[in-house]
C-alpha cells in the first residue's frame, strides 16, 4: 500500500480508538447495571426498542470496532502469516465487512 | 542473573561458530577483574582458536562495531563487564539477531544500511556548499527533537532488539527511522518534508508497535520509539496538508 494509504489507516486506527475508549466504558457500565439490577431480556428490550440513542450508540460502536479490529488484524496477518501486502488487506477488509454486517444486524434486532 | 564470585577463576563461554546453521562451541577462559565480554572474545581468538571471527574497533564504546548478543540480549561487548552478565560463571555470545550471519560473530550489515538509504535518511544540504556554519537555535523545538535522536552511531543494537524487524524483514527498523526523524527536524536540509514519504509506506514508521525494545537496549540511551512516534505525527499532518 502507498504511504498515503498507510497514513490514512493510521488515522483511522487512532480515530476509531478515540471513539471506542468511552464507548467500551459505557458498554461495560451498562452491562454491569443490567446484570446487577437483574433486568430481564424483556425489560432490556423495552428500554432499547425505538431508542435512537441506544441504536445510534451501538451502531457507532460496531463501526469503530470493525475498523479498529480489521486494521489490527491486518498488521498481525502481515507479521505472523505468509499473507503480506494485498492478501492481508483483503482478509482484513472481509473481516471488517463481516463484523459490520453481523454487528449492525444485532443492533437492528434490539432496536 | 548473578555476578561471578571472587572465587571463580574461570568462565565457561559458549560462542556461536559458523553461519546461520552453525552451533555453539564452549571455551574455558580465565576470569579477570574488570574484564569485558570483548576481552573474553579476544582471549579466545588469540589464545584458544585463531579462526574465530568477530569485529571490533575502538574498544571504548564509540564506534559500535563490537555489538553482539550476550546471554540473549544485544550489547556492545566492549562496554559490557563480564561480572554484570555472567550467569553462574557462564556467558553465551552469539551474533546480532535480525542480521544475516556471515561467520561466527560477524554479521552482514549491508541490508541494515540499505534500509537507511530506503528511508531517505540522507542529508541534502539546502544551500549547497554553504559559505559558513548554519546558525541553528539550540532551543528551537526542531533542534531539540533532532538533538534527542542524533547521537546514534549505527551499531545495530536497536535493529537486533526489534521484534517488528524479526516479524517483517522489510520493516525499515528503528535506526533508519530514527535517522530520518533527525533530518525531518534539520532546518539545514533542502526539504525536510521530503523525508516523510519514504517512511510512510507499509514497511515504515506505522509498522512500529511502540514496544520500545530499541529504547530499552540502546547503549546511548536514545529512544527510536519516540522518533518513530514523531514521524507518525508528522506524516499524519503532512497527509492533511496535502504534502504526502
Amino acid at each position: 500500500m502507498s504511504g498515503r494509504g498507510e497514513v490514512w489507516l493510521f488515522a483511522a486506527q487512532r480515530l476509531s480508538a478515540m471513539i471506542l475508549a468511552p464507548l467500551v466504558l459505557l458498554h461495560l457500565a451498562t452491562m454491569i447495571y443490567a446484570v446487577q439490577d437483574g433486568l430481564s431480556a424483556a425489560e432490556i428490550l423495552a428500554r432499547t426498542r425505538g431508542s435512537v440513542f441506544w441504536g445510534g450508540l451501538y451502531a457507532l460502536f460496531i463501526a469503530a470496532a470493525s475498523v479498529h479490529g480489521a486494521i489490527g488484524l491486518r498488521a498481525i496477518l502481515r507479521e505472523l502469516t505468509p499473507l503480506r501486502g494485498a492478501g492481508a488487506s483483503l482478509v482484513a477488509m472481509l473481516f471488517c465487512v463481516a463484523v459490520l454486517a453481523l454487528g449492525w444486524r444485532a443492533v437492528a434486532a434490539i432496536i | 542473573m548473578s555476578a561471578v564470585g571472587e572465587a571463580a577463576k574461570t568462565l565457561q563461554v559458549d560462542i556461536w561458530r559458523g553461519g546461520a546453521d552453525g552451533k555453539f562451541q564452549s571455551f574455558t577462559v580465565p576470569h579477570e577483574t574488570s574484564q569485558t565480554v570483548l576481552d573474553v572474545v579476544t582471549y579466545v581468538q588469540r589464545r584458544l582458536d585463531p579462526t574465530l571471527s568477530y569485529r571490533f574497533s575502538c574498544r571504548v564504546g564509540m564506534c559500535g562495531t563490537c555489538a553482539m548478543t550476550v546471554n540473549g540480549r544485544p550489547r556492545w561487548t566492549c562496554r559490557t563487564h563480564v561480572d554484570r552478565v555472567a550467569e553462574d560463571g557462564r556467558i553465551e555470545i552469539a551474533p546480532l539477531r535480525n542480521f544475516p550471519a556471515i561467520k561466527d560473530l560477524v554479521v552482514d550489515m549491508a541490508a541494515f544500511f540499505d534500509k537507511w538509504r530506503d528511508a531517505g535518511a540522507r542529508f541534502q544540504p539546502r544551500d549547497g556548499a554553504a559559505p559558513s556554519f548554519a546558525n541553528v537555535d539550540p532551543r528551537s523545538p526542531a533542534r531539540r527533537a533532532a538533538s534527542a535522536a542524533i547521537e546514534c552511531i549505527g551499531c545495530g543494537i536497536c535493529h537486533a532488539a526489534c521484534d517488528v524487524v524479526a516479524w517483517n524483514p522489510d520493516y525499515l527498523g528503528p535506526a533508519a527511522l530514527n535517522r530520518a526523524w533527525t533530518l525531518v527536524n534539520d532546518e539545514r536540509d533542502a526539504d525536510p518534508a521530503a523525508h516523510l514519504a519514504p517512511v510512510a509506506g507499509d514497511a515504515g514508521c506505522h509498522a512500529c508497535h511502540s514496544q520500545q525494545g530499541c529504547a530499552a537496549h540502546c547503549p546511548n540511551s536514545l529512544s527510536p520509539t519516540a522518533s518513530i512516534a514523531g514521524l507518525k505525527r508528522r506524516t499524519l499532518a503532512a497527509l492533511f496538508k496535502g504534502q504526502l
